[in-house]
Formats: C-alpha cells, sequence, structure tokens
C-alpha cells in the first residue's frame, strides 16, 4: 500500500466532482420544471449515491488496511441503512393508520 | 491474521512492512482504524434511523411552516461548499502526514476546522431564522425531525472539531509518531463521514423539500 | 399564613414525589437498600478493603474480571426480575385479589421485562463471552481493554439509575416496550418513564463499545494458525453477535433519543397532536427489539454447541452448516420486526412478507438442532450439569419455536396476538434458550476461571426444580392465551374460568424460584466447601480455554498458542503437540495498565442521567461536561502498558505445571 508522494490527484479529482456532483443535484431539483417530481427525486437521490461512493473511495481510502472487512462492513452498512429507510416509509405509510 | 506480537503498541507488527503509512504500523493502530470504520457502520445506521423518521413525519406540517417558508437555498449551497471544501482540505492534511510534514498537516488541519466552523455558524444562524419565523421544534413533527436530523449532524460536526483540536495539540507536543499518526487518520475518517451523511441531507432534506410537483 | 407541604416545589419537583411514599413493599426496599449500602461500605472500611476494590476489580481492564463483575451483576439482578415475576404471579394467582394495584402491577411488569433482558440476559452473555472469548482465540486480551471496561461500567450505571426508580421517583409503568401514546408526557406525567428513556440509553452504548470490541479482536488477535474457519463454536456466535449489535443498537439510541426528546422538550415524533406517530415508536423500537432477541439467543447457540460436542466426545456435526444457519439467522433477524406489531394496521401486503421472513427463520435454526443432534449420535455422552441443562433446551426451546410458527402467520396473529398465548411463546425460547445456556456455561466453566467445580448433586436439584417448575409455570399459558386472558392485566374475574391454571401456573413459579434458591445455594456451598482442584482440564475439553491453567493467569498463556485444526486442544492433545512449555519459550509479556476513566464516566453518565430524569437541565449540562473532561483525559491518555519479566511467568507457570528447561 505505498502511496505515490506528490500532488494528490485523487483528492483534487473527488473534490471536483463531487463539487459537480452537488451542483447539478442542485439545478436537477430546482430549475428542470420539465421532469416530473419522481424522476428528479430518483435522479437527485443517484447523483446522492454516486457523490457518497466517490468520497468514500477517493477521500477515504476505504479499500486500504483491513480492505475486505471494511469494505464488508460499510457495504453492510448500507444495506442495513436501506432495509431502515425503505423498511419504515412502507411499514408506516401502508395501511390505514396514515393520515 | 494473527497476533504474533503480545504488543500491540510499540512493535512494528512486521519489519518488512515498513512502507506502510505511519498509522498503520502498529497492530493497535491496525485495529484501532478498522474498529472505527465499523464505528462509522453504527453511525450509518444511526443516521439511517433519523432519515427514515424524517422520511415518515417529513410532510406532516401540522398546518405550520412547510420547507418552502423556511428553506434558504442560498446559504444552503454555501454550507454544502464550505462542508465540501473542508473534507477535501482534510484530505490534504493525511496527504501530508503520509509525506512525513507535520507544518502541512496542522496547516491544513487548521483550514479544515476553520471551514467547519464557517458551517456550523452558518447553521446556527439558519436555526435562528427559522425560531424567528415561528419555526419551532414544538411546532410540528415535520420540524421535530428537521431539528433533531440537522442538529444531531450538527453536534457531530462541533464534537469533531474539539475532537480535533485535542489531537492538534498531541502532535504539537508529541510530533508525529504511529500513535498520533492513527489518532490524525482516524479524526480525519470522521470528518470525510459527517459530509458524506451531509450529501444526503442536502438532497433529501433540502432538494427534496423544494421540488415542486 | 399557611404553607401547603405539598405544593413546595425546588428545582420544579414535588419534593414528596421524590422519594416514593404510600406502600410498605418500597419502603421496605428502601430501608434495605440504605442498610445495604451502610454495610457494604462499612464492611469494606472494617476490613481496610478499599484500596484492594479500587485496585483488583473497579480500575481492571482484565476481561475476566470484567467478565465476573459482568455475571455477579447478572445473577443480582436475575434476584430482582425473578421478584417481579414472583410478585405478579402472586397477584393473579386467585380472581380479583389486591395484593398489587393496577398501578404497581404495571410498574412490576415493566422492570421485569427490562431487568430480565437488558440487565440479566445481556450482561450474563457479554460477561462469558468477556471471560472466554480471548482464551478461546489464543489471545491475551482484547482488542480494546480500557474501552472494554468502560462499556462494563456504562451498563452498571444504566441498570443502578433503572433500579434506583424504585424508590426514588418512581419505576416505569409502560412496558418494557413502552409504547406511545401511553409513554408520552400527556398519558404519563410523572418521570418514571424518563428513567426508561436514560438509563436504557446509558447503558446502550456501553453495549456498542463490546460489540465493536469483540468483532476487532476476533478479526485481529487470533493466534497463529486458528484461521476463521479453524474458531470455535461459541466465538462464530459471539462474532456475529457483535455484528448484530453494531448493525441494531444505534436504531435503539435514536428511539429513545427521540423519546427523550418528547417527554422532555415538547417535540412531536410520537405525539398525537402536532403530527406525531405513535405506531412509529413501535417501528423503530421493534427494528432494534428483534435483532435484541437474537443477541441474547446466537451466544446462547454457541454454548450449547460448546458443551454439546464436549459432552459428546466428539467434533460439532456440520460445522460450516452451523456457520451458515447463524449467519442466516442473524440476516433474517433483521427483515422480521414487524411480526411483533401486526395488528397495528401496515395492512395485508406488509403482514404478508414479514410472515414469510418470520417463517423462513424457522428453517436455519431447525438446521443447527439436528446438527446438535447428530453431534450427540454415536458420541460417548456424559450426563454432566451442564449436558443436562443442554439436552433439555431442545424440546422446550421446540415447543418456543413452533408456537412461534404459529404467530408467525399474520392472520391468525390477530388471535393470538397479546394473550398469554404469546407470553407463553417468547418465555419458552428465551428461557430453554438463553437461561438454560447461561447455567449450562456456569456449570461448564466455572472450574475454568476459579478453580473449582460447582457441585453436581445440589446441580440436579437446580436442574429438576427449575425445569419442572418453568414448565409448570409457562405451559398452562398457552391454554390460557387461547382462551382469552390478555398479557399486562393486574387481576381476572372469577367467570372467566381462568383461574385454575393460574394457580397452578404461580405454584410452578415458586418452584422455579426455589430452583433459583438451589443454584444459589450451589454456588455458596461450592465456594467454601468444594475442593480446589485447579484442574486446567476438568472435562477433557476441545478448545483453547482448557490449555492454560485454572484459575486462568492474568496473561492467559505463557506462550500463545499455535492451532493447527479445528477443535483446536483436542489436536494437541491428540498429537501430543504444544502441550509442554520450555523454558527458552518464555518471553516478556505487555500487559495494559489498569484505569480509573472508566469507572469514573459510569458516575460521571449515571449523575448526568440523574439530572435528567428529573428534568434540572442546567446540573445535567454540567455534569454532561463531566463526560467530555472524561473523553479529553483518555486522548491524553499516552499509557502503554507494563511489562512482566520471564521471571515471574516462569513463577506463575511453575505452580501448575513442570517448566522444562532449555532446548539446545
Amino acid at each position: 500500500m505505498t502511496k505515490k508522494s506528490g500532488f494528490p490527484i485523487g483528492h483534487v479529482l473527488g473534490y471536483l466532482l463531487s463539487l459537480l456532483l452537488t451542483f447539478a443535484a442542485a439545478f436537477v431539483a430546482l430549475k428542470m420544471d420539465s421532469l416530473t417530481s419522481h424522476v428528479i427525486l430518483w435522479t437527485i437521490g443517484a447523483l446522492a449515491v454516486i457523490q457518497a461512493a466517490l468520497q468514500l473511495f477517493m477521500f477515504m481510502h476505504v479499500t486500504e488496511g483491513e480492505k475486505h472487512a471494511q469494505l464488508i462492513n460499510i457495504l453492510y452498512g448500507v444495506f442495513m441503512a436501506a432495509v431502515i429507510v425503505a423498511g419504515t416509509i412502507w411499514v408506516m405509510t401502508s395501511g390505514m393508520h396514515y393520515h | 491474521m494473527s497476533a504474533q506480537v503480545n504488543t500491540a503498541h510499540s512493535h512494528i507488527s512486521d519489519p518488512g512492512k515498513s512502507k506502510l503509512p505511519l498509522e498503520y504500523q502498529t497492530l493497535q493502530g491496525q485495529m484501532n482504524i478498522l474498529g472505527f470504520w465499523i464505528f462509522l457502520g453504527a453511525e450509518i445506521v444511526l443516521f439511517a434511523t433519523l432519515f427514515g423518521v424524517f422520511g415518515v413525519l417529513g410532510t406532516r406540517y401540522a398546518g405550520g411552516p412547510q420547507p418552502s417558508d423556511i428553506y434558504m437555498i442560498k446559504e444552503v449551497l454555501i454550507q454544502t461548499v464550505l462542508l465540501l471544501t473542508s473534507s477535501f482540505t482534510c484530505g490534504l492534511a493525511i496527504t501530508s502526514m503520509r509525506q512525513g510534514s507535520l507544518k502541512g498537516l496542522i496547516g491544513w488541519m487548521v483550514v479544515t476546522l476553520l471551514l467547519g466552523a464557517g458551517f456550523l455558524v452558518m447553521e446556527i444562524n439558519e436555526f435562528a431564522h427559522y425560531v424567528h419565523e415561528g419555526a419551532t421544534m414544538q411546532t410540528s413533527a415535520y420540524l421535530s425531525s428537521l431539528f433533531v436530523l440537522l442538529g444531531t449532524h450538527g453536534l457531530h460536526v462541533t464534537l469533531g472539531i474539539g475532537w480535533a483540536i485535542l489531537v492538534i495539540i498531541q502532535l504539537l507536543q508529541r510530533g508525529l509518531t504511529p500513535q498520533t499518526a492513527t489518532k490524525t487518520f482516524i479524526i480525519g475518517l470522521y470528518w470525510h463521514f459527517l459530509d458524506v451523511i451531509w450529501i444526503f441531507i442536502f438532497t433529501f432534506v433540502y432538494l427534496k423539500g423544494l421540488v415542486v410537483g | 399564613m399557611d404553607i401547603n407541604i405539598t405544593e413546595v416545589r425546588l428545582m420544579n419537583i414535588k419534593w414528596d414525589e421524590f422519594f416514593v411514599t404510600g406502600d410498605p413493599l418500597i419502603l421496605g426496599a428502601q430501608i434495605s437498600i440504605v442498610l445495604a449500602i451502610v454495610g457494604i461500605v462499612g464492611g469494606l472500611t472494617y476490613f481496610k478493603k478499599w484500596k484492594w476494590l479500587w485496585k483488583e476489580w473497579l480500575t481492571t481492564v482484565d476481561h475476566k474480571r470484567i467478565g465476573i463483575m459482568y455475571i455477579i451483576s447478572a445473577v443480582l439482578m436475575f434476584f430482582r426480575g425473578g421478584m417481579d415475576g414472583l410478585l405478579m404471579k402472586a397477584q393473579t394467582s386467585r380472581p380479583e385479589l389486591n395484593f398489587l394495584d393496577a398501578q404497581h402491577y404495571n410498574e412490576i411488569f415493566t422492570t421485569h421485562g427490562v431487568i430480565m433482558i437488558l440487565f440479566m440476559a445481556m450482561p450474563m452473555l457479554i460477561g462469558l463471552m468477556n471471560i472466554i472469548i480471548p482464551l478461546q482465540i489464543g489471545a491475551r486480551d482484547v482488542a480494546y481493554p480500557q474501552l472494554n471496561a468502560l462499556s462494563f461500567w456504562l451498563f452498571f450505571s444504566g441498570a443502578m439509575l433503572f433500579n434506583i426508580s424504585f424508590v426514588i421517583g418512581g419505576s416505569p409503568d409502560a412496558g418494557w416496550t413502552s409504547y406511545f401514546p401511553l409513554a408520552g408526557k400527556e398519558f404519563s406525567p410523572g418521570i418514571g418513564n424518563n428513567y426508561y428513556a436514560i438509563a436504557l440509553q446509558i447503558s446502550g452504548i456501553g453495549t456498542l463499545m463490546t460489540g465493536i470490541n469483540f468483532i476487532v479482536t476476533i478479526l485481529k488477535m487470533r493466534t497463529k494458525g486458528m484461521t476463521l474457519l479453524r474458531m470455535p463454536m461459541f466465538t462464530w456466535t459471539t462474532f456475529i453477535t457483535s455484528i448484530l449489535i453494531v448493525a441494531a443498537f444505534p436504531i435503539f439510541t435514536v428511539a429513545l433519543g427521540l423519546m427523550m426528546m418528547d417527554r422532555l422538550y415538547g417535540t412531536h415524533f410520537f405525539t398525537l397532536s402536532g403530527g406525531g406517530l405513535d405506531m412509529l415508536w413501535a417501528n423503530l423500537f421493534w427494528l432494534w427489539g428483534h435483532p435484541e432477541v437474537y443477541i441474547v439467543i446466537l451466544p446462547a447457540f454457541g454454548i450449547y454447541s460448546e458443551v454439546i460436542a464436549t459432552f459428546s466426545r466428539k467434533r460439532l456435526y456440520g460445522y460450516n452448516s452451523m456457520i451458515l444457519s447463524i449467519v442466516g439467522i442473524a440476516f433474517l433477524s433483521m427483515l422480521v420486526w414487524v411480526h411483533h406489531f401486526y395488528t397495528m394496521g401496515s395492512g395485508p401486503a406488509v403482514n404478508s412478507v414479514f410472515s414469510i421472513t418470520t417463517m423462513l427463520i424457522a428453517v436455519p435454526t431447525g438446521i443447527k438442532v439436528f446438527n446438535w443432534l447428530f453431534t450427540m449420535r454415536k458420541g460417548k455422552i456424559r450426563m454432566t450439569t451442564a449436558m443436562m441443562w443442554s439436552l433439555a433446551f431442545i424440546p422446550n426451546f421446540l415447543i418456543g419455536g413452533v408456537t412461534g410458527v404459529m404467530l408467525a402467520m399474520a392472520a391468525a396473529d390477530y388471535q393470538y396476538h397479546n394473550t398469554l398465548f404469546l407470553v407463553a411463546h417468547f418465555h419458552y425460547t428465551l428461557i430453554p434458550g438463553v437461561v438454560f445456556a447461561v447455567f449450562a456455561a456456569l456449570y461448564y466453566w466455572w472450574p475454568k476461571v476459579f478453580g473449582f467445580r460447582l457441585n453436581e448433586k445440589i446441580g440436579r436439584w437446580h436442574f429438576w426444580l427449575f425445569v419442572i417448575g418453568f414448565n409448570m409455570t409457562f405451559m398452562p399459558m398457552f391454554f390460557l392465551g387461547l382462551d382469552g386472558a390478555v398479557r399486562r392485566s393486574y387481576t381476572y374475574s372469577a367467570e372467566t374460568g381462568f383461574a385454575p391454571l393460574f394457580l397452578v401456573s404461580a405454584i410452578g413459579a415458586v418452584i422455579m424460584a426455589s430452583g433459583f434458591v438451589a443454584l444459589c445455594y450451589n454456588m455458596y456451598w461450592s465456594i467454601r466447601y468444594a475442593k480446589r482442584e485447579n484442574e486446567a482440564d476438568p472435562w477433557n475439553g476441545r478448545t483453547l480455554e482448557w490449555a492454560t491453567a485454572s484459575p486462568v493467569p492474568f496473561y492467559n498463556f505463557a506462550k500463545l498458542p499455535e492451532v493447527k485444526s479445528l477443535d483446536a486442544f483436542w489436536h494437541m492433545k491428540k498429537h501430543n503437540e504444544g502441550l509442554e512449555l520450555h523454558e527458552d519459550e518464555i518471553e516478556e509479556i505487555h500487559m495494559p495498565s489498569n484505569s480509573g476513566l472508566p469507572v469514573y464516566m459510569g458516575i460521571v453518565f449515571f449523575i448526568a442521567g440523574f439530572f435528567l430524569v428529573f428534568e434540572w437541565h442546567v446540573l445535567a449540562l454540567i455534569a454532561g461536561l463531566g463526560v467530555l473532561l472524561g473523553l479529553a483525559l483518555r486522548s491524553f491518555d499516552y499509557d502503554e502498558g507494563y511489562h512482566v519479566t520471564k521471571e515471574e511467568v516462569k513463577q506463575i507457570e511453575s505452580s501448575w505445571r513442570t517448566v522444562k528447561g532449555g532446548r539446545n
């Protein structure tokens, strides 16, 4: 795991791409009136996930150290997050109790 | 993975691997970093729960203020850029550390914390604005979940700044050792993580709240 | 000038509501607590044992000592939770008794549930994990010894805070599940349920830390040659359980935090007004709560695997499928939570999905049962007390399991939900599952920890009284439930026809309690009279904890063992490898230093929690600063531990085996 010394190209690239993804999402959400809200939400959601993954690899070096354990750990955390968020929303908004 | 050393702290776990960055050179350092990743997994679950709550309660306005009434999107964008930039400068700090430059490390860490403090000042302003508009966390379920989600993140940032200051003091006292390098790497991970969470707050709290139709 | 004393308020609490008054039982408890404290403090002072207590126990970071403290706490909590159970059984033994009024009964079933699951089962299992895991993987301690001590003191702090509610301020009374809107400020305006939100939060932090600690310990500190697939089954279950802890406990952290926000700060997460959703609490609670019951059952399964293999003198059958099944159980356990509230109205689509996932969990569990049975087949069975508990587990747990499948069917559950049928189901899984395992583990590992065995004859009495009493207590409750008897009800009328079975159940509870008394007597008798044989390997064991002395030296192993196969110690014995210690194999051993910081954090969390319970916010904030101070002190702690000299190691090792000369 030798780190190339010198210019931190990974970080700069990660930063610029993150900025790009941020403003792209803002543009889609606030300026693109032609799209339905459904499409907008899925788009900005995808952009968020991409940016998060980007930062995980380029800023946080998740593949260094105990790379397998760390990656499995993050993936499992993401799986749990999906179950909790989607599960809670589904359970709470189904049926007749949610007004 | 075996623990041939009975000394997790001082000895290098495998002399042939001294090309490892300083923070990975002791067994205890490796374990602390791994343990912190696992802690971040727990934090993902914690924030996911808050997001789930927001997902359910986020449209229950109880006749009170709604997102379009109170959000200041320009300020939110500035906050986002501040935090994102601070995550970038934090990465530069760790890069300096790996190049052996204590001055570079501390310099970039200070920039990171200043940007973080800027983020916090704006967030406090934001909350003050909401309260001034009559939107308190007691007003509705939406506002309760908004304040708690944003507040939990903000509290994490505040604690992170305090923690980073403690680490900087130790770096000044002891220089770059395997132990201080591990601590620095870990606070770096924490700081990056807080920006990753913010991506989802920015997207699913602010942007989503302002999407019309 | 007239002053009405009951109207006097200081710091916003009515002082006649501070101490619980007006109940003889509680007054008795208050007096006993004061006497106990005086006795303990007096005794320590008289025998000049303060320094010993501080040095050997309060500041220890030794995983074995920490484990013993967990287990002692759990046994004491078992007593309190058991008393709660007996009181409930006494009250319901006859129709329309007024031994306990409804309010008191509510407080008792609430504390019974919270204590048994969170302050008895969890510390008991975590204590066992603490003592045994480093030994089973051939390590000297866990990955984070000081964090380990912190975990214990946070548990203890939360447990003490919860227990004190009984005599100061009033106990929580909304059930161990603390549903809203009952648990909210509007319907429970006292401070009792504040205790629930805050005490459990403190303990929960400790548990999360334990989860992280054991994952890293197992991944990074296994001795040479111990690959993941050569780990003992108790280590595997601990590993998977720790992952479950890390995945589930943060959910509870949030839920309790939101409860605190609603009760203390007027937010609207679960309230009836302002857009809150009371059902959201149930959703979050069970998102944590279901994995929680698997967190207690998986280590128990690991214990059974060890005990059954050892006393069948045979390798555990189906090692790989055992691992796959616990991974499967853990995975599925995160996907079934709605089965706890099918009747709350999520509708048929949600209920159907969760019925299916719930029924699926029976499959990997069934695989495990068959593996245990096949382990015993053609083995040389030894009917030690530990083995008897493991054998009793199988048919009794089976009853719990199949009634679970009945409950899993959402449509049918509309009949069973919140009846005594449900209560019987979960007691048939928790008691044969977890409690029998804890008993088995006590008999099995006691000689390793203390150097003498628990008495087998008294053990038989413990076993038979408890198992017969248990069945007598809970079997009738299936039928009572099917007849319509509901849970959490302080009485019933004679016309219901419930009376005979309730009486049988109450008598059963007394028999079960006498079984517990037999256990306590066994511990007392054995401590006093059992022969100190100090056998390293009293049961002809298969795993590495039996490869070192009993009691275990503080450094665990003089020479870290080298593992060549599964059942590492059995292999060592069969091939006569690694059993001897040569003088030149002894190296200096590096051990972590004691620390007073964990117990300080426990105290400061207790104080902050106490102030928060009483809503004295400024004081709580100041105490909270004490927590931050502790964190800062830890950050500046660069203590690297100390070294044990070769001579000291040689001396300790010589006390139990011959240290051979150097091999040149």
